[in-house]
């Protein structure tokens, strides 16, 4: 997608150092929750959920000195919107490090909104094999949550309207600074 | 990459754009991910309706599209030549309003007409996909050979690709020509001069009656069936003279450069344009195709299946 004009609406949120902190407090609180991190696969949704995973990896080396296992969860296959748009997402392949039985998968995105992206995550790991726990981290949590799911990890609790929009945008990803924006519409 | 798709219909490669064929090879290396889980199903045409409409007698086309759509969860009927109403007179056309009564989502149209998938996507809300029309094209085959040229070289362009045999009656290597063209391969045909005429110059393709000259250069070598029953009259002395002219024979694969991929959509006349012991051979990719038309298939059916109508 192209990056769009932060218009005169748009605020920021976090900037590059702010994300930077939230991810590494993310990185901690995934080291207190995990007594053995060998267990742990990181998963992130493309293209944001994968860099995102990327840095809190580097910042769980940083913190405990291993290296967790990292994977890619793509979603839109099973997606539960397919046939209802005119324009279908690209579909990414998938890589996670199998047999995932006894292992804790974390699915790491940008945004979490309704729920629905996370839900098809569920559903794409489990057709891998039975992890022993799923969990959730993202960056910004916006509410507004169609189905029963809440986040493990949150980097930024943030209230919005339905008509408000996050912007994420990754270095990496957008080619533009590190930075989380609310653009009212 | 920024390209969407926006067909709901996949007829042929000449009217695809190359990056919408890219984009069809991308989405092919997601489904062949799928092949490779536990649960090798996803639920992404979960309630839709296939009806595999075969014409023209095909297996393995037709088995592929159909385990396609089961790992897409989606619903198939197969309708065969044999079976259907058309045996009885009944219309093209009527045929295909009929299917559309049984709110079919998605039609797979193999016909021995050229044109017939067109005709058939220009008048119905459902998806057409062409699994081969006539002589004109099967453009699941060409993306199958494409997404495995670049499986096995990491890229299609400026690689010299070699379509050998039967090109006048063939599909598939129209198919494969447009493909291959739009992705900037340079392309050589090479056959009979009765099964390989100048004309095909014209789409920007060699053209060559002397395959010992042309295997030693070539990148990929493609081998097309003879394909006996399209034949109304002689288009070669005999078998004999084939096999001695233009038959990837033992001896004759000892010019292809080491790397070069040995490919044949199927089936094969094992002893006719391929030996049994180059078929089966290092350099023949003809079992991967076979796995790859699956992952192929299962794209082109989620990408013109999954949009709305």
């Amino acid at each position: 997608m192209k990056p769009k004009q932060n218009s005169s609406t748009a605020t920021a949120i976090l900037d590059a150092e702010a994300m930077r902190r939230a991810l590494r407090r993310i990185a901690h609180e995934i080291v207190e929750g995990n007594s053995n991190l060998e267990t742990v696969v990181l998963a992130g949704i493309p293209s944001r959920g994968v860099e995102i995973a990327r840095r809190i990896s580097a910042f769980i080396r940083e913190i405990a000195n291993v290296d967790v296992d990292s994977g890619i969860i793509d979603v839109a296959m099973h997606r539960d919107d397919v046939g209802t748009r005119k324009e279908l997402p690209v579909v990414h392949a998938s890589k996670l490090p199998v047999p995932l039985e006894d292992r804790t998968v974390i699915i790491v995105d940008d945004v979490l909104y309704t729920g629905r992206t996370v839900r098809a995550a569920m559903d794409a790991i489990n057709s891998f094999g039975r992890p022993a726990r799923i969990q959730l981290a993202v960056l910004v949590d916006r509410g507004h949550r169609e189905l029963p799911i809440r986040p493990d990890y949150v980097g930024k609790n943030l209230p919005t309207a339905t008509r408000e929009q996050i912007q994420v945008r990754l270095q990496e990803t957008d080619n533009e600074p590190d930075g989380v924006y609310l653009q009212k519409q | 990459m920024t390209t969407r798709w926006t067909r709901k219909d996949l007829l042929g490669l000449r009217e695809l754009t190359a990056d919408e064929i890219n984009l069809v090879l991308e989405t092919t290396n997601a489904f062949k991910q799928v092949g490779r889980r536990e649960i090798k199903k996803v639920p992404a045409l979960r309630g839709k309706t296939l009806i595999n409409f075969f014409v023209e007698p095909s297996t393995r086309t037709r088995t592929s599209f159909e385990l396609a759509a089961f790992r897409l969860s989606a619903d198939v009927i197969n309708i065969a030549a044999t079976t259907s109403s058309l045996t009885k007179g009944e219309t093209l056309k009527d045929t295909a309003r009929n299917l559309e009564a049984l709110h079919a989502d998605i039609i797979v149209l193999r016909h021995s007409s050229a044109g017939a998938p067109q005709f058939l996507a220009n008048r119905l809300q459902a998806s057409v996909i062409n699994a081969g029309d006539g002589a004109h094209e099967h453009p699941t085959q060409a993306l199958l050979d494409l997404y495995t040229i670049r499986e096995h070289r990491g890229k299609i362009a400026g690689l010299h690709v070699a379509i050998i045999g039967d090109i006048l009656f063939s599909r598939v290597a129209r198919s494969n020509i447009f493909g291959l063209l739009k992705l900037g391969a340079r392309v050589t045909l090479v056959g009979p001069s009765t099964l390989v005429p100048r004309e095909f110059e014209k789409l920007g393709v060699e053209v060559s009656y002397h395959i010992d000259e042309v295997l030693p250069k070539v990148d990929v070598v493609n081998l097309l069936r003879i394909q006996h029953e399209r034949q109304r009259r002689e288009y070669f002395p005999g078998l004999g003279e084939y096999i001695r002219l233009f038959g990837l024979t033992k001896q004759r694969a000892k010019l292809l450069k080491p790397d070069c991929l040995v490919m044949h959509p199927g089936p094969i006349n094992r002893g006719v344009e391929i030996d049994s012991e180059v078929a089966d051979g290092l350099q023949s990719v003809i079992l991967d195709q076979v796995t790859n038309g699956l992952a192929t298939r299962m794209a082109v059916l989620y990408l013109c299946g999954g949009i709305a109508a």
